[in-house]
């Protein structure tokens, strides 16, 4: 009976979708303000009954209710709690309904935080988020449904939980991942509603600026744990594949890096007004071609969902009306939109016009490179695979030149050509780069590697210039305690998210040049030497998991003569599915990572081990997380608090009044 | 901002469309290999049950079809039943891919074993050698030893009677 209650939620949430999708809309275009009224309460309830559904499909797993096919085509009577409520969203059609969570959330919030924005602009951005909702419940509803019951005969026991998303990653990585995506949906409401509206000026950015950043923010960390996820849970010791799939949440992660920082021209000067709304609008289409991309089995990858053609066309259908739609409209309306303002050669504006122009052409060399493969075989070139190799030989030199713009960026002023003073502090901060980052390969072991030098010098000046801008803000306040609490929030959260780039460039240049790498046959008793360590396997034995079987070796990590640590890495066999797992044995450090991972059995006793010293790998996940950080200090900055503040005390005198 | 330059994100997207309308209609399942029509490659390697040796030479000297699989794979265990069933019209090699001999062994004792052969290829190298993507793959070599097909997926019904049963037939 349980299943049938989450079953009419979700029913009821389409329904409620497709009344917040016309009556808004309806009232705009017909200037009733009581339709456009029932934007918010209707937004509300949208979000309750798909909460409602969520939480009877996650019940469903806890209680082990396998007459939902869903529960029992992933989850198993042995799977641990936890995984059990990960496991919610660990399908195609699971995760679907997260996606469809989400994206309610998002407009409760608008609905929750958008007082001060006027109402016939909350209700048009309102219905077309609830547009966007119709499209993904009816795909839910009409092939995707996780409610399906297998019935009058259920099994009596479920076929288990991928054992590749049996792992604590899973649990954060895709509701943060979605996050991002659907959280990209806002922005891109705002800018069809600034369209359908004709209001073009800047208003528009300044709402939707601080809801792209939190979007950002949550896309980034997202993307930040699928690769770690990838990292220790793949068993490849790779932090990042390229994989179509990988490829989908970096290009929308590009694009709203761009959008990012166009938002902040049109916001603060009017510029570049119809390159933002477009921008905006191809963020979201990205993360939608994003999600097309892995469920329709267009392109064959490592995580693709259930390769479902009939999937496919739906998807298709509506990205075409979602995408198409917007598209038309911005070529229709956007040729009214008026730019005005000039700014110099050397200004902040001209700096942030390079930063989308890079980000632009990155975005669209991985897209290109992510199609590339469909695209031949489209035009009956046979099938071709586009590998790491084109990726980084284009994104490495972008990634380079954006750096080396960056730092100029913050110190520019608006508007003018700047005084060359302003970028005399430079001229220190280029030669200590230089010279230390030159020097840097040549205290590592191996090789002078002229790649690390280059990248180390990146990281450097990017670091090191973020400190000029911070000296100044220190000498305007008159001291470091006072600048942090008066130095706009959006300030600081740039230069976190700054930093947090140079830590994730300097993590992915030394993993990258600079990993000590070594497949070998190993055996009880046998030592190896990585690094400055000594790796000696003590045991091999057989061990019993909850729902799975393991071959686990035991290795002692010596330090010179000091027993630094025990290790355990496993090879797992999943009793229900039987599918085998490497759970490889990390040893995370500042400075490096020991990665330890058995490889297949080679009789006698013996294992083929990998052994891997990859140096500072974990600053590349720390950096994404600073940068994540970055944009979620921003929004906390005075004038939106005070805006909120400032509504909040409206509607209190509202409140009192009624 | 030029009027006609506004319409070309629109332009951009429609090409897009196109080729993932294509995209959609067109079957991943079959991947055309570079090896279609070179010999079958070099290899030295024993048979899972027996433990002889094998090599290029004690294939089979008419056609058959090799199939890739092993003990970790969910669709080769979708597929076995149909290819036990195959196994009648055309022998089938097997290539037992990265797997262990254990694990290897207890899957055919538990499910069946409808090979004439079987390759046992603990490391992937013959693998690696006929690109292999993952399991499982079905190759379709004809009675000169030179690769004819492959098939990427499961073999079922419908596969076989669309795509490897008109090209067997033509070697017949």
């Amino acid at each position: 009976m349980t299943p049938e209650i989450g079953h009419f939620a979700l029913v009821l949430a389409f329904g409620v979708s497709i009344c917040l999708a016309v009556f808004p809309m309806y009232g705009y275009f017909t200037n009733q303000n009581g339709f456009c009224a029932t934007a918010k309460p209707l937004a509300l309830l949208q979000g309750l009954a798909l909460a409602v559904s969520f939480g009877v499909l996650m019940y469903g797993f806890l209680a082990h209710d396998f007459s939902i096919k869903y529960v029992a085509d992933n989850s198993n009577l042995d799977l641990p709690w936890h995984f059990r409520m990960s496991a919610v969203w660990g399908a195609h059609e699971g995760s679907l309904l997260l996606w469809a969570l989400i994206l309610s959330f998002w407009g409760v919030a608008v609905a929750l935080f958008s007082r001060g924005i006027p109402d016939h602009m909350s209700a048009l951005v309102l219905s077309i988020m609830g547009m966007i909702g119709v499209g993904f419940l009816a795909f839910m509803l009409f092939t995707s449904n996780p409610f399906v019951r297998i019935l009058p005969f259920p099994p009596g026991n479920g076929a288990d939980l991928n054992p590749l998303l049996q792992d604590p990653g899973l649990i954060f990585h895709p509701p943060m991942l979605y996050m991002g995506y659907v959280g990209l949906s806002v922005a891109f409401a705002f800018a069809m509603a600034s369209l359908i509206s004709g209001q073009l000026d800047s208003t528009w950015a300044r709402w939707s600026r601080p809801w792209t950043t939190v979007a950002w923010a949550f896309l980034t960390l997202g993307i930040a744990l699928g690769s770690w996820w990838a990292y220790y849970e793949l068993g490849w010791g790779g932090w990042w594949f390229w994989d179509p799939v990988e490829n989908a949440s970096l290009i929308p992660w590009l694009v709203a890096t761009a959008l990012m920082h166009s938002l902040a021209a049109t916001e603060k000067r009017g510029l570049f007004r119809s390159w933002t709304l477009l921008l905006a609008i191809a963020a979201f289409s990205l993360s939608l071609l994003g999600t097309f991309l892995v469920r329709s089995g267009v392109l064959t990858s490592v995580h693709a969902f259930a390769n479902d053609p009939e999937r496919g066309v739906f998807i298709l259908g509506f990205l075409i009306v979602v995408v198409g739609g917007s598209l038309t409209l911005f070529a229709v309306r956007a040729s009214k939109v008026s730019e005005p303002g000039e700014f110099g050669w050397i200004s902040r504006e001209s700096f942030l016009l390079f930063n989308n122009l890079i980000l632009t052409v990155m975005a669209v060399s991985v897209l290109l490179g992510t199609l590339y493969p469909l695209m031949v075989d489209a035009i009956g070139g046979g099938k071709v695979s586009v590998g790491p190799p084109f990726f980084n030989a284009v994104f490495v030199p972008l990634t380079a030149i954006l750096v080396s713009g960056m730092a100029f960026g913050p110190l520019a002023k608006w508007r003018q050509s700047s005084d060359p003073k302003l970028y005399r502090p430079l001229i220190v901060t280029l030669i200590v780069s230089v010279v230390v980052g030159l020097a840097w390969p040549s205290v590592l072991d191996g090789n002078y590697s002229m790649g690390t030098a280059i990248g180390v010098t990146l990281a450097l000046w990017l670091a090191i210039a973020i400190r000029i801008d911070f000296v100044r803000k220190v000498g305007l306040y008159g001291g470091v305690g006072s600048a942090l609490t008066r130095v706009e929030r959006g300030t600081i959260g740039m230069w976190l998210a700054h930093f947090g780039l140079a830590v994730t460039i300097f993590g992915v240049v030394m993993v990258e040049n600079h990993t000590e790498h070594r497949d070998l046959r190993m055996g009880v008793g046998d030592t190896q030497k990585l690094g400055n360590y000594d790796l000696w396997m003590t045991d091999l034995a057989v061990i019993n998991g909850p729902n799975y079987v393991a071959d686990q070796a035991t290795f002692e990590i010596y330090f010179g003569e000091i027993l630094y640590k025990t290790v355990t890495p496993q090879k797992r066999r999943y009793n229900a599915s039987g599918m085998v797992m490497t759970e490889a044995a990390i040893d995370s450090g500042f400075t490096r990572d020991l990665y330890i991972a058995l490889g297949e059995p080679l009789g006698g006793g013996d294992w083929a081990v990998r052994l891997s010293l990859k140096p500072y790998v974990d600053w590349i996940w720390v950096g994404a997380f600073l940068m994540g950080l970055g944009g979620f200090v921003s929004i906390t900055d005075k004038r939106y608090r005070k805006r909120l503040e400032r509504e909040n005390a409206e509607a209190a005198v509202d409140g009192a009044t009624a | 901002m030029n009027r006609l330059m506004l319409w070309l994100p629109l332009g951009v997207f429609a090409v897009l469309v196109g080729f993932f309308f294509k995209g959609l209609t067109m079957d991943p399942g079959e991947q055309p290999s570079a090896l279609i029509g070179e010999p079958f490659p070099v290899f030295d390697l024993t048979d899972l049950n027996t433990g002889e040796r094998l090599s290029r030479e004690t294939l089979p000297n008419q056609p058959f079809l090799l199939n890739v699989w092993a003990s970790w794979c969910i669709t080769c265990q979708v597929e076995h039943p149909y290819l036990t069933q195959l196994s009648e019209q055309v022998p089938i090699v097997g290539l037992n891919y990265k797997d262990t001999e254990k694990a290897a062994k207890n899957w055919l004792e538990k499910l069946g074993d409808p090979y004439a052969l079987q390759i046992f290829d603990p490391t992937g190298r013959l693998g690696l050698d006929l690109g292999v993507a993952g399991a499982p793959e079905t190759f379709l070599v004809d009675s000169n030893g030179v690769i004819r097909l492959r098939v990427q997926g499961e073999v079922n019904a419908r596969v076989f009677a669309q795509k490897i049963r008109p090209r067997l037939d033509t070697i017949r």
